[in-house]
């Protein structure tokens, strides 16, 4: 019987939730690197039992763990991201030159089909990729290298890149994202580089259509539609039918176009999930109501899911990489709060359970559906 | 040249980390300073590479600090001999995270 493993971390520790397809009963597993910010971890689409995570304090910097058991057991691997070369200077919040600085590793995002090739993205903005299993990292130094590069500056949470989409259709290409800086795409495997923000407009900016500086807060597609991007943007959902060549807004009748997570059904590529949030300073839904948004038509017609889920006094946040999808048959949905719970749909966001309710406070979830 | 045993104290996060318990020893050459006990240490427990030192600049992080003999030593040159009851191993060199909560 398949079953899913589900990974969560959180500002102090990682936890893994177990269940059986049913998604009914969970074994609940952690705090693994109690007291450390997990701010990702995620297993390898090529061998479910590879996974890593990205581990950081303050005071001690980052580090990156792997398991090569499920999670059973770890190993902390290479920690070293040396930008290539003089790294320069981006812009600060008040367009000030800043060096470039490294921070800490935002997202994790293993090879399709390779368990020891693994990108990671990392504050301040850059790409790196391990071919030797975490062990070393080098930077894909054609993105930062973009002559955009120097323009670029943080979001709220810092200079992140927190995205980053791979194509099994269009092996040589990727899309990553940048706080704020927007999305960027290449299509030679990393050599060159191009942003791909025509059709956003961001207010906060002197020009509101710039080639960058948008804060896209998570892209996501299915992997039969590759062309086909779905973006959450700070303001606006927003929706691609060319790889990022140009974009159109499809909020449509969503409560409030502001929030953090964007997902697309696993057997339907029209099915999109967003959870709205009030605004870029009320980071808590809409009148206290926790309620996730699911559109069947690709945007635009957007239906409120709500069963189980609270509907008074209700003031999380879900962050950017804080909602996942399994691949059972009736796919199952989830998300991660600010609040501590951890939330499962398991009839495509009909009805919701909280898994567990008191965690610290969630940064991302990732699930793997295991044979 | 003679050598020196070295006892360090590490903070409770970086001794999971470094999977010990306790204080760990380091054998290393004098004169024994900071920048040594930490090369030596980052060898033999490669896993604290850049959980005390910068990576890339290799100064101390901001919220690690350095005691010996009860007195910080984190603002003194890391090539900067430590005192003699360090190099002698009578008392032991402390590795602190800042007292800064979280």
């Amino acid at each position: 019987m398949s079953s899913v493993r589900v990974l969560v971390g959180t500002r102090k520790g990682a936890f893994i939730l177990r269940s059986d397809g049913t998604r009914k009963s969970w074994d609940v597993e952690g705090p693994l690197f109690g007291g450390w910010e997990i701010y990702h971890l995620k297993g390898s689409p090529a061998d479910p039992q590879r996974l890593y995570a990205s581990q950081s304090t303050s005071w001690f910097g980052q580090l990156i763990q792997r398991s090569d058991d499920g999670g059973a057991t770890w190993n902390p691997v290479g920690n070293d991201f040396a930008y290539d070369g003089v790294p320069g200077t981006h812009q600060w919040y008040d367009g000030t030159p800043h060096p470039w600085e490294f921070a800490r590793v935002w997202h994790l995002e293993p090879s399709l089909d390779d368990p020891d090739t693994v990108y990671a993205g990392v504050e301040d903005a850059a790409l790196f990729r391990s071919s030797d299993a975490g062990q070393s990292w080098c930077e894909v130094s054609g993105l930062r290298r973009h002559t955009t590069g120097p323009n670029w500056q943080p979001g709220a949470g810092g200079m992140c890149l927190h995205a980053i989409m791979l194509s099994r259709a269009h092996p040589q290409r990727m899309v990553v994202a940048i706080s704020a800086a927007g999305a960027f795409r290449t299509d030679d495997a990393g050599v060159t580089w191009r942003p791909i923000n025509r059709g956003l407009r961001s207010e906060g900016l002197p020009d509101v259509d710039a080639e960058v500086g948008h804060c896209v807060h998570k892209i996501a597609a299915h992997p039969s539609a590759p062309d086909v991007l779905f973006m959450q943007k700070h303001w606006d959902v927003m929706r691609s039918d060319n790889a990022g060549d140009s974009w159109r807004e499809v909020s449509g009748n969503l409560p409030s176009d502001f929030g953090f997570v964007i997902d697309v059904h696993a057997h339907e590529p029209d099915t999109v999930y967003v959870l709205p949030i009030t605004s870029d300073s009320q980071h808590f839904p809409p009148e206290g109501k926790l309620r996730v948004y699911r559109s069947r038509t690709g945007g635009d017609e957007w239906e409120p899911l709500t069963r189980g889920l609270p509907q008074s006094n209700c003031y999380v946040d879900v962050l950017r990489d804080a909602m996942a999808v399994d691949s059972l048959d009736a796919c199952g949905v989830y998300f991660g709060t600010t609040g501590g719970q951890v939330y499962v749909s398991a009839d495509e966001g009909e009805s919701w359970d909280a898994i567990v309710r008191d965690l610290p406070a969630v940064m991302s979830v990732e699930v793997q559906t295991l044979a | 040249m003679s050598s020196s045993t070295v006892r360090v104290v590490l903070p409770a996060h970086l001794k999971t980390v470094a999977g010990v318990a306790g204080e760990v020893v380091v054998h290393l050459e004098v004169p024994v300073t900071a920048a040594t006990v930490l090369d030596v240490l980052e060898a033999t427990y490669p896993a604290l590479r850049g959980t005390i030192r910068d990576p890339a600049t290799q100064r101390r992080r901001p919220f690690v600090r350095f005691f010996a003999l009860s007195e910080d030593v984190s603002h003194q040159p890391l090539d900067e001999p430590l005192p003699a009851d360090i190099a002698l191993g009578t008392q032991p060199f402390y590795i602190v995270g800042a007292m800064a909560g979280g």
